[in-house]
């Protein structure tokens, strides 16, 4: 140890006892927080205490000096503890830069770009719960005319969900310019997912294609929360469902298919279940709040209608999302 | 002059004579209060170890003297399971978590030389050494 700060504390301590002032107290912190940078350990700090009372009161010092070794024998498990800590805190700094970068790798993986097609006007806000997203949203155009989206929710986190969700992109993207039939769609990434990752993954995926010429949305879905579709005319919402097994489960699976026809003023929420889950103080947040919400601003456009129920939801539930949050909305102007 | 002593672990009273030795040694090697009990809590966690995993083994205490440098090393050996898992004994956390003790990243710590070899079914010997500085 530093004879320096030794000196200093055995100075401080004299002062102290001698005055009992606050000022000495206030000197003592500081000389703490000097010892803590220097890395001098709990043990230490005793020892120095020992010598610095055995010096200014040396006729205690035969007396009270064991009481000290044996202080100092009971503060070597706490040395060694807060070394301990120190290197976890360390290992954590490295884990949390290599997380960094997964996340890094995700987002460039991940990306991708909202269609444009007349007459549709879509939102999406999607935010993960910790750093890595278990939802994953992708979306593909046809020349201004279809739009295609995949809403999924992959049960595992991390890196494999990240290599489940590069799955989906190149299952979708192979199959661009073939059909795009949402029940085909489902069944090739189904059959790409249950053989290439363990039995322990699983996805839930919603599947909608929207075709500008009919206004037609058609859907299907593995296993996921089902979308909500607003009919403007009628003012009330309706849940669209379709039969299908959770992704990577078996390897044959058929997918229903449905379709509805949207009118001007209706729109299509698709969601994971971060959001139909949330949870407030007083338990989940009812669906029948949710859709008054949507109720509200259904005239706005479809990213403002989606940013208002996130932060309405995220203020609902204290400022905590518990889990991955995914809203995507068609809405047809 | 004889620089090597040693205590035969059995039971845990053992423990404690070995703790004896390693803290009169440090003392007369001209250890301050703090690296004589950072010694002694390294040996009596390797003795520890010894006394629950192995049954029995030794703990010797060697008083070293070479290039004007002047330290003590443990070595503590049995003739037990062996460690499987070297890397994982070694990880922070494994052993103070569930309240073992130190553990041997503890006892790394405790001292400034620190070595391991280990065979299963074989056994164990743990050398670690302390300079005077």
């Amino acid at each position: 140890m530093p004879q320096e700060v030794g000196k200093q504390y055995s100075e401080l301590l004299r002062k102290y006892i001698t005055h009992e002032d606050e000022t000495d107290l206030y000197a003592a912190q500081q000389v703490s927080r000097k010892f803590i940078e220097k890395k001098i350990s709990p043990e230490e700090v005793i020892s120095l205490h020992k010598t610095s009372v055995e010096q200014i009161f040396p006729d205690l010092s035969s007396r009270i000096g064991p009481s000290y070794d044996f202080l100092i024998e009971i503060m070597i498990h706490y040395g060694l503890a807060l070394m301990e800590h120190q290197s976890l805190v360390r290992k954590q700094e490295a884990m949390q830069i290599e997380m960094d970068v997964a996340v890094k790798v995700q987002d460039m993986l991940l990306e991708t770009t909202v269609p444009k097609v007349d007459g549709l006007d879509i939102g999406i806000v999607s935010k993960p719960a910790k750093k890595m997203s278990g939802d994953y949203v992708y979306f593909i155009e046809q020349g201004n005319k279809e739009a295609c989206v995949a809403v999924a929710d992959v049960m595992g986190k991390g890196l494999p969900a990240a290599l489940c969700m590069s799955m989906i992109k190149f299952g979708m993207d192979s199959l661009r310019e073939k059909a795009t039939e949402p029940h085909h769609v489902l069944e090739v990434i189904n059959q790409i997912v249950e053989k290439s990752m363990d039995d322990s993954m699983f996805i839930s995926m919603f599947y909608g294609k929207y075709v500008e010429s009919t206004s037609t949305f058609t859907f299907g879905s593995a296993g996921h929360e089902p979308a909500l579709l607003y009919r403007a005319e009628e003012d009330r919402f309706v849940e669209l469902d379709a039969k299908g097994l959770l992704l990577g489960i078996r390897k044959d699976v058929d997918f229903q298919q449905k379709s509805v026809e949207l009118a001007t003023g209706d729109f299509i929420v698709m969601l994971t279940d971060g959001v139909t889950e949330g949870r407030n103080a007083e338990g989940f947040i009812e669906e029948e709040v949710i859709l008054d919400m949507l109720r509200d601003v259904k005239n706005l456009p479809a990213q403002q209608i989606v940013d208002y129920l996130y932060t309405e939801l995220f203020k609902m539930q204290n400022y905590m999302l518990h889990d991955d949050f995914t809203l995507v909305l068609f809405k047809k102007e | 002059m004889d620089n090597r002593s040693s205590v035969e672990i059995f039971t845990e009273w053992d423990i404690v004579a070995a703790r004896q030795l390693g803290r009169n040694e440090a003392k007369n090697s001209g250890f301050g209060t703090v690296d004589q009990a950072r010694i002694t809590t390294a040996i009596s966690e390797l003795a520890r170890n010894i006394y629950l995993y192995a049954g029995k083994g030794k703990i010797e205490i060697e008083r070293l003297s070479t290039d004007g440098m002047k330290g003590m090393t443990i070595i503590a050996s049995d003739e037990g399971p062996g460690i499987p898992d070297l890397r994982k004994v070694m990880e922070d956390g494994f052993s103070t978590s569930g309240g073992l003790g130190a553990g041997m990243p503890g006892v790394k710590r405790l001292m400034d030389d620190f070595k391991v070899e280990s065979e299963v079914g074989k056994g164990t010997t743990i050398t670690a050494t302390k300079w005077l500085r």
